[in-house]
């Protein structure tokens, strides 16, 4: 009778929990840090549209639902002025 | 008085001069009536992101204002009637910033942290 040895069997048999599950992204507006939302900061505000012209839902960019209200009425003025597309074909 | 950002966007067939000479005329109306100015900037005649009355290009301007209500209505009352003006947008701020705006700062900032 073989018999497998503990050791054996961890190594071979239990997949690596962690390798390929997806660190969670932290809000690049947290408090204190990070870029302060401007509407005329274009460059920072297209990092948060799609290529469509949408807003990125939260969800998507971690941005926290506080920090995405103010984007959001930061997009929305950029769009007044021209500086942001409403929608692109 | 309260402070305000006020941003004009003008018609591109109208020179740089011109836009400001014409910013001056406002600078010099809001101060008669009682306005201070802060920080104004030109951004220059930038693309439109989309056109506006089939224009694909506009001048624009920004002024740091802290005028009082009346006199800012005027402002926009003329901007209405002025058809050199495409657009306009006033936004109440807390505190009128002394640094050039993110528009013109942009360039040599780097926002993104170096990964190790």
């Amino acid at each position: 009778m073989v018999r497998h040895t503990q050791a054996n069997i961890n190594i071979t048999n239990i997949p690596a929990r962690r390798s390929f599950g997806r660190r969670r992204k932290v809000d690049p507006f947290a408090s204190g840090k990070g870029p302060k939302i401007d509407y005329k900061d274009v460059k920072l505000l297209q990092r948060y549209i799609s290529e469509k012209g949408k807003i990125v839902p939260s969800r998507i960019t971690a941005v926290s639902f506080k920090n995405q209200r103010k984007l959001a009425k930061a997009i929305k003025r950029a769009r007044v002025l021209a500086l942001l597309p409403f929608n692109v074909e | 008085m309260a402070f305000y950002e006020h941003i004009i966007i003008t018609r591109p067939d109208i020179s740089p001069a011109q836009v400001e000479s014409f910013i001056e005329q406002i600078t010099q109306f809001l101060q008669e009536n009682g306005g201070r100015i802060g920080n104004t900037e030109y951004w220059g005649l930038r693309n439109l992101a989309y056109p506006i009355n089939k224009v694909r290009k506009g001048h624009y301007s920004l002024l740091n204002l802290d005028v009082p209500a009346g006199t800012l209505q005027e402002l926009e009352r003329r901007h209405r009637i002025n058809d050199e003006v495409m657009r306009y947008m006033t936004i109440k701020v807390d505190a009128l910033s002394d640094e050039p705006s993110a528009m013109l700062s942009r360039r040599d900032r780097d926002t993104r942290k170096p990964r190790n």
